[in-house]
């Protein structure tokens, strides 16, 4: 060796860069990262907790999986995914919740006290009816303006949530949300919880795989890339767009319906703007258009929320923080040196 | 080296009658009237400017026009949609190419094959046991551009060239009576460029409609069976090329520059 060790380290680092790029090594480097990391909180904190975080995964997966149709999938950069989630919540929150505990109703609110599975249906359709409504506006808008306006739906959201307060008891929250029954098997058992969130979250990974595959799939994919083209072709384009668009916000729907059934209380605070741009990092973390991305940006962020709080050296109150500042960190180092996300096929 | 005789009065593919464009305030299009013949390779021919892009972009919808009217066959257009023009029986190419760049190769011709139908598209998997046809097409058209080779490859990572055969390749794939190439023959190296003629005879004699934009005068005397000239948004003759290229006012305005 007669090269001096500072180009060896230049071009070591050069290498360094091609693979970071390159897709494949990265992705099974950060798939194991994060598995191996899972395992090992489960082995540290008990199974107990690792059911609750499995939990957290399997909403956060299936909010995240959805945005990607939106995002990843058809170039929509949505930042108002949230809403849906909150309608799903709130949909839930409000159709099952049995809201005799209030002794000092100052507003009359309504009461249904459905059943879980009578209200999750609810969730989703009321969710996809709001997109749909939604989506035949936005649909006239591209690019960063459709950025604005998704970040709009996201205000009047959480704002509708805060104010109608004879529907959602404003910043109270709505308590005794209903776990769900099937016949006589009551799922009030952390693990059954899991075991229904997972089913569902198959069963969306499956619809959103059976989506992207098929040929819709690759329209989605032209009009990201080229809406016009795609037009000239002979997509009505608008129809395409609106199509995933209230497909991705029922299933978010799906996944607020399961968090207020699990968390048992819903209040506007779970559907603040921040919630809506860390689903967007999670997405382009994990990887654009990409189901698999999603699912591992999902874990990794749950991870890094909980995960956190077990670091010793960490105050407990800055653990919210701390983990933003680690996804802004890891979301600008992406950014720079991976634009397609840990397992992503495509550049934003 | 033969070429149809066309009867305009006769036979007649696409006509527009006073159609105009204007950009702020100058006008890219200027109350064109004008006839595509159905047979044949017709060239648009023009200065920088003359507004042959922008025909191209009013036929196709790309552009919305201000005024006049288009004709297809027997139907006449107040406005085109984009979204139409496979249903006109037209296809076309980009000046500037534009493909689906961070698709494959082989998904930019799928892509055009695909249903049409919103519902039908979601549970057609083309890759699958279904679509037979649409691979075989893809196939064929990609062995006919010489990309079979880069079928998995990057549409961003090709080379000018070949991006803009594939483009070419993706107007073909659809089987349409009319195929616009704007600037097909710009920037390629020889080989390529006789690959390209190669394709547009091949479409004529499948009695196919071929137009195309060239600034290349060699070519245009070569394949085209009719000429359209404009001028500054103005349509200034058409004809067949003989006639057309000896006339002292396309020498001036043109061919002189």
């Amino acid at each position: 060796m007669n090269s001096s060790p500072a180009t060896t380290n230049a071009s070591l680092m050069a290498r360094g860069m091609t693979a970071l790029r390159e897709k494949g090594d990265i992705e099974l480097y950060a798939n194991v990262f994060v598995i191996a990391w899972a395992v090992i909180i489960t082995l540290w904190q008990g199974t107990g907790f690792a059911v609750t975080l499995g939990t957290v995964f399997c909403i956060w997966a299936i909010l995240s999986v959805s945005l990607n149709l939106v995002v990843g999938y058809t170039g929509l950069l949505s930042v108002g995914h949230i809403g849906f989630f909150g309608i799903g919540a709130y949909g839930m929150a409000i159709l099952t919740s049995d809201t005799s505990y209030e002794l000092l109703r100052t507003e009359s609110i309504a009461q249904f006290g459905w059943p879980f599975f009578a209200a999750l249906p609810v969730c989703v359709i009321a969710a996809g009816a709001v997109a749909l409504a939604v989506g035949a506006v936005f649909n006239r808008f591209r690019d960063d303006i459709y950025v604005l306006v998704s970040f709009g739906f996201a205000i009047i959201a959480f704002n509708v949530f805060l104010s109608w307060r004879g529907l959602t008891r404003g910043a109270y929250g709505i308590r005794d949300v209903a776990r769900p029954k099937i016949g006589s098997w009551e799922v009030s058992g952390e693990l059954d919880f899991l075991i229904l969130c997972a089913v569902f979250l198959l069963i969306v990974v499956g619809i959103s795989w059976f989506l992207v595959s098929s040929s819709f799939g690759r329209v989605l994919k032209a009009i990201r890339e080229d809406e016009q083209v795609a037009q000239v072709f002979g997509y009505r384009t608008t129809f395409y767009k609106l199509a995933i668009w209230v497909i991705s916000a029922m299933m978010a729907g799906l996944a607020g319906g399961l968090f207020g059934s699990f968390t048992t209380f819903v209040d506007p605070n779970s559907f603040i703007l921040l919630e809506s741009m860390l689903l967007v990092s999670i997405v382009i973390l994990g990887g654009l258009a990409s189901i698999r991305g999603s699912l591992l940006g999902a874990l990794a962020f749950v991870l890094l929320e909980e995960g956190m709080r077990f670091i010793p050296f960490l105050p407990s109150e800055f653990v919210g923080q701390a983990r933003q500042v680690v996804l802004g960190v890891l979301l600008v180092l992406l950014m720079l040196f991976r634009p397609q996300g840990l397992a992503g096929r495509y550049k934003l | 080296m033969t070429h149809h005789h066309i009867d305009p009065s006769e036979y007649f593919g696409i006509q527009t009658i006073g159609l105009t464009k204007q950009f702020g305030g100058v006008k890219a299009l200027d109350n064109v009237t004008l006839t595509i013949p159905i047979f044949g390779i017709t060239s648009v021919v023009g200065p920088n400017g003359s507004g042959k892009s922008t025909l191209v972009n009013l036929l196709t919808g790309v552009l919305p026009y201000d005024q006049g009217i288009v004709k297809i066959e027997t139907n006449s257009f107040e406005v085109i949609h984009a979204y139409e023009t496979p249903g006109h029986g037209i296809t076309r190419t980009f000046q500037e190419v534009r493909l689906f760049d961070q698709m494959t190769v082989w998904d930019n011709l799928m892509v055009v094959l695909t249903n049409r139908k919103l519902w039908a598209s979601m549970i057609e998997r083309s890759n699958g046991r279904q679509g037979a046809d649409h691979r075989e097409k893809t196939e064929e058209i990609l062995k006919k551009v010489g990309m079979w080779e880069k079928r998995d490859s990057m549409a961003e990572d090709l080379s000018y060239g070949q991006r803009k055969l594939l483009e070419i390749g993706r107007a073909m794939a659809l089987e349409v009576q009319v195929y616009i190439l704007d600037e097909p023959f710009a920037g390629l190296f020889p080989q390529m460029l006789e690959r390209v003629k190669d394709l547009l005879r091949e479409l004529r004699a499948s009695g196919r409609t071929v137009v195309f934009i060239s600034h290349n005068m060699d070519i245009v005397r070569e394949l085209s069976d009719q000429i359209i000239v404009l001028e500054s948004g103005k349509f200034l003759m058409s004809g067949e090329v003989d006639k057309i290229l000896n006339q002292p006012e396309v020498i001036r305005a043109y061919l002189g520059t």
